[in-house]
């Protein structure tokens, strides 16, 4: 016996079965992301001033995955419309389209994640002097107590360590309230005696609060974008066959992909001005 | 998107998907611009970026996944959602009232 309303819709609901099933998943989603947001709120508003970190992502990139996203949300349902237009050479090329944004926006997410793992805090030892290179030339600056230099590493030898950032400023820190602020202070080149350095660490999961919420609200959304593709690369691919054997079941298969697709587009739409622009 | 069977409606729909499309670009560029205006207040430098974002959110929600025309059943679905989203977010603004409300008590010897 086959199982009932798989393509056509049930009469009292007027839905077929995929649909009240994504939805239901897509509510379990809401409260899946819906409990990291408050979790961000809560490390966020009990962080200390100048504590949490502002400034720390760049807002082009995330922009350009933003923007990235958005294409591909188009072209989903550019290419159900097309499927219900009975065009199937155009819902293919619209969902290679949407294939390729998903591999732009994980190659993007790829190149932020590999920058805050080789962006390090350095912490020296009191009355270290380190060598600051500007504009203006070269120049030695002794760091009293608890000197912290913060930045990318350009060069790492035997005895010393060479760090594109700044000296930080905790003071100074502590008034930056907005991420545009952050992106005022001037980038340095600075050496450093290896022997100086009491502590260093980079920016991944383990680093800070900010760092932690940062990675598991975008890691998971990541995973999202990466089942979501397969699940459209298979609909696209090989179950393909179905648009001659049964198109009205294809074409809702389409449309259960496509709702979750702009549900990741969704959630990445409040993750960008939280994470990136707050 | 069950109240868009015939390919007359589907090309209506597509005209106005496009225009959501550029409203999500505008949407996205005028949430950098305003948070690179020299706003004082963090209150209202979050709330504009929230308010751009719930507008994209509506769009995205209500004509990319049709729910402005969809049936009641995932009305219900959704309605359930929202319930239980609120109360864990009623849950999160109630934990930090109470607890700068201990911060806030004397010491007591």
């Amino acid at each position: 016996m086959d199982i009932p309303y798989t393509s056509t819709p049930r009469p009292d609901t007027g839905l077929f079965n995929a649909k009240v099933g994504i939805w239901l998943f897509l509510a379990s989603e809401v409260m899946l992301f819906g409990a990291l947001f408050p979790s961000y709120i809560l490390l966020r508003v009990g962080a200390a001033p100048g504590d949490w970190p502002h400034g720390l992502l760049n807002v082009w990139l995330g922009m350009t995955n933003t923007i990235v996203l958005i294409v591909s949300s188009i072209t989903v349902v550019m290419a159900w419309a097309s499927l219900k237009m009975k065009d199937f050479g155009k819902f293919r090329k619209y969902q290679s389209v949407t294939l390729l944004c998903a591999l732009c926006f994980l190659g993007i997410k790829s190149y932020e994640y590999h920058d805050k793992f080789t962006h390090y805090e350095v912490q020296l030892n009191d009355g270290t002097t380190v060598q600051v290179k500007d504009d203006k030339g070269t120049s030695d600056v002794q760091l009293k107590s608890n000197g912290v230099l913060d930045g990318h590493i350009l060069e790492r030898d035997a005895d010393k360590l060479v760090i594109h950032g700044e000296i930080v400023d905790k003071a100074a820190q502590a008034k930056v309230t907005h991420a545009w602020q952050a992106s005022e202070i001037p980038e340095v080149e600075i050496t450093v005696k290896k022997a100086d350095i009491k502590y260093m660490e980079n920016y991944g999961p383990w680093h800070n609060t900010y760092t932690a919420i940062y990675f598991t609200l975008t890691g998971l959304h990541a995973l999202h974008v990466i089942g979501g593709s397969i699940v459209i690369f298979f609909i696209w691919g090989p179950l393909a066959g179905m648009w001659k054997t049964d198109p009205e079941r294809y074409t809702n298969r389409v449309e259960v992909s496509g709702l979750f697709w702009h549900f990741v587009d969704l959630v990445w739409i409040f993750l960008f001005p939280v994470l990136y622009l707050l | 998107m069950s109240d868009h069977d015939n390919a007359h409606d589907i090309q209506k729909s597509v005209k106005r998907y496009l225009f959501v499309f550029y409203a999500l670009i505008a949407g996205t560029i005028l949430t950098v611009m305003a948070s690179r205006l020299p706003i004082e207040s963090v209150a209202l430098t979050v709330a504009i970026a929230l308010l751009i974002a719930c507008v994209k959110g509506f769009l995205v929600a209500g004509y990319f996944m049709h729910l402005i025309s969809e049936k009641k059943m995932i009305y219900g679905i959704l309605i359930a959602t929202v319930f239980f989203f609120a109360g864990l977010m009623f849950l999160t603004v109630w934990s930090m009232d109470h607890n700068s409300l201990i911060h806030m008590a004397p010491n007591v010897p």
